[in-house]
């Protein structure tokens, strides 16, 4: 045994089926948290900028909420949504993408310059027209940026969910660690790697499409 | 019209910044609102279109008050042009151009050929019309501001200082865009600045605030410079006042010399003697080539060979007296060539011409 290759090659193509599902579940995992966050942080962020008093609050408690550790909120969630479910490593998530996507948005807003908004107004924008016609375009690099940050800790943090019995490709580090035995572990971090570098490619792409206007911003 | 009544502005914060200010802006003509900072000038301005609301008194517009108005469909009859353009960074400069022709609901060729008609006609490329607005210079930027506040041809157009940002020659080209355009145009404009020279080159008539937004007083330029109505008016104009008023008085008042002025081709020994210290030598044209000094005149041969001195010239028609006495500081032999529109010269200002016509103006009027 003590010849051991550190990859065994042999053991990711037996296993290969059983790694493409862990692979599914892990986008899912952490694709759904994102998208719910984006949509829940829109207009929260929105009613944070048109009532600026409930934006601290608002940010307390998101913060919060972010510091507690992952793998506690995941076990005190399993009596309401269960073990080794879904729900249980995605609602978290959406917790902690809100953290980082509430901000994103009110600074987003924030970066509209005054005399655009002015411009605006005076030209004879209604208040819902110019929110969706000029200032959500104009917030979209910094929007997008924040989504970058959600994104990559969304994708590492639902490995975490291994531990209670739901963690994508998480679920390989813990069999590796249990059975000393290293094939799946480097099978695992590759992937999350990868998937991580994928989503954040794709959200550069996807910045350079939406925004060709934004010079200083559209590598932030 | 755009009439001022009794209008009072005061902030939340008890700031007040328009003090029963009571003007009329004509039709058709350009009313400057000038004065120190904070004297409330933009205030004022956005009480025409609604962007502020009076707290006193009443903003009409043609005799309409306008919070009558709903301020959307105000806004969208008034043009708007501020100090950074506020153009929409992620709309390309067609679009922006075309932005309350959209708003009007036309349809989006019609709009973008309204677009690009206004973009040549503020003298753009119209090659920038596919571009960005960060890919344009501030002062391209500013037209494209001038042209997108003149897109749905409204009748009024409000300025609040459009053209400080740019450095000064990308300033004076503005101003002269702007003054052609309004001779084409005839809009009604009401234009905020805090520079007198701008207030007097651009205004039919120049509003002066004071402080806390008092009318000090309101006048075509030309009386304004002539006749200051108080101590702190005098001081805005500052000392530079007698220079200024040289602008309006035309190059017509100032006499010329034909004498003084030789073709090229023009033997130099026959000038030799003469008592002039300068000759302005002129081409085959009647246009103006330099100052000959009649003492350094070779003994043979024309004017061709001559080393010829830089000279100075003003468009009689068009240039004012103060045009005429920067042209006589630019020639060695403090004399200014007047120039036909052809650019074909007429005869030569002399300094004793343009004192005496100095003397006139300031018998004229007494400040
Ligand atoms: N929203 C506001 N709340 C309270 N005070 C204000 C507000 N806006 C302007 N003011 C005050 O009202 C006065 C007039 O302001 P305004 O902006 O009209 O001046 P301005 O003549 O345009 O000055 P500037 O040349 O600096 O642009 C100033 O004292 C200013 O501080
Ligand atoms: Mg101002």
């Amino acid at each position: 045994m003590r010849e051991e290759p550190l990859v065994r090659w042999d053991w990711i193509g037996r296993n290969w089926p059983s790694i493409q599902s862990l692979l599914e579940d892990h986008v899912v995992m952490s694709l759904v948290p994102i998208v719910v966050g984006l949509l829940v942080a829109l207009p929260l962020g929105l009613a944070c900028v048109r009532w600026r008093g409930i934006y601290q609050p608002t940010m307390s408690l998101m913060n919060v909420t972010y510091s507690l550790p992952s793998l506690a909120v995941f076990v005190m969630l399993i009596p309401v949504t269960g073990l080794a479910t879904r729900a249980t490593v995605i609602v978290p998530l959406v917790f902690y993408s809100l953290a980082v996507l509430i901000p994103a948005v009110v600074d987003g807003l924030g970066s509209v310059p005054d005399h655009v908004r002015q411009s605006a107004v005076a030209m004879g924008f209604t208040p819902l027209r110019r929110l969706l016609l000029v200032e959500l375009p104009i917030a979209v690099p910094v929007v997008l940026a924040g989504l970058r940050v959600a994104a990559v800790s969304s994708i590492s943090l639902v490995s975490v969910g291994a531990l209670v019995g739901r963690g994508g490709l998480g679920y390989l580090f813990i069999d590796g660690w249990q059975r000393q035995f290293y094939t799946p572990i480097i099978v695992g971090v590759v992937l999350v790697v990868l998937l991580a570098a994928i989503a954040d490619a794709l959200l550069v792409l996807a910045q350079r499409l939406l925004t060709p206007w934004s010079r200083a911003r559209g590598t932030a | 019209m755009i009439t001022f009544d009794e209008v009072t502005k005061r902030y939340a914060d008890g700031t007040v910044a328009v003090d029963r200010l009571t003007l009329e802006a004509p039709t058709g003509e350009i009313t400057v609102f000038v004065g120190p900072s904070g004297c409330g000038k933009t205030t004022s301005l956005r009480m025409i279109n609604r962007m502020i609301d009076p707290s006193e008194g009443r903003v009409l517009l043609d005799g309409v008050d306008v919070t009558t108005i709903d301020p959307p469909t105000l806004r969208r009859g008034i043009g708007y042009v501020i100090q950074q353009a506020g153009l929409f960074p992620h709309r390309k400069i067609v679009d922006n151009v075309a932005t309350v022709p959209y708003l009007l609901g036309w349809d989006k060729k019609k709009a973008r050929d309204r677009a690009m008609e206004l973009l040549e006609r503020v003298g753009l490329d119209l090659k920038l019309a596919g571009r960005y607005p960060f890919q344009l210079s501030g002062g391209q930027q500013q037209r494209v501001g001038v042209a997108r506040a003149l897109a749905a041809d409204p009748p009024v157009l409000l300025m609040d200082e459009p053209f400080s940002a740019v450095d000064p020659v990308v300033r004076t080209s503005l101003q002269e865009e702007l003054l052609r355009l309004q001779a084409e145009l005839n809009k009604t404009i009401v234009f905020v600045t805090h520079d007198i020279d701008e207030a007097v080159k651009l205004g039919d008539r120049v509003a002066v605030l004071r402080v806390g937004g008092h009318l000090a007083q309101l006048d075509d330029p030309a009386t304004l410079l002539s006749r200051p109505a108080d101590d702190f008016v005098r001081e805005f104009l500052g000392r530079d006042r007698g220079i200024r008023r040289l602008s309006f008085v035309s190059g017509h008042e100032v006499g010329l010399r034909a004498d003084l002025t030789v073709p090229v081709s023009t033997e130099t020994a026959g000038l030799r003697d003469t008592a002039e210290p300068w000759l302005a030598v002129l081409d085959e044209d009647g246009r103006p080539l330099g100052w000959a000094r009649t003492d350094d005149l070779p003994a043979s041969g024309t004017l061709a060979g001559v080393p010829l001195a830089p000279y100075g010239t003003f468009d009689r028609g068009r240039d004012s007296l103060r045009a005429a006495l920067d042209a006589t500081l630019l020639s060695p032999s403090g004399c200014a060539i007047a120039v036909d529109d052809a650019g074909r010269a007429e005869g030569v200002v002399t300094r004793e011409a343009l004192s005496e016509a100095l003397d006139r103006v300031a018998g004229g009027a007494h400040a």
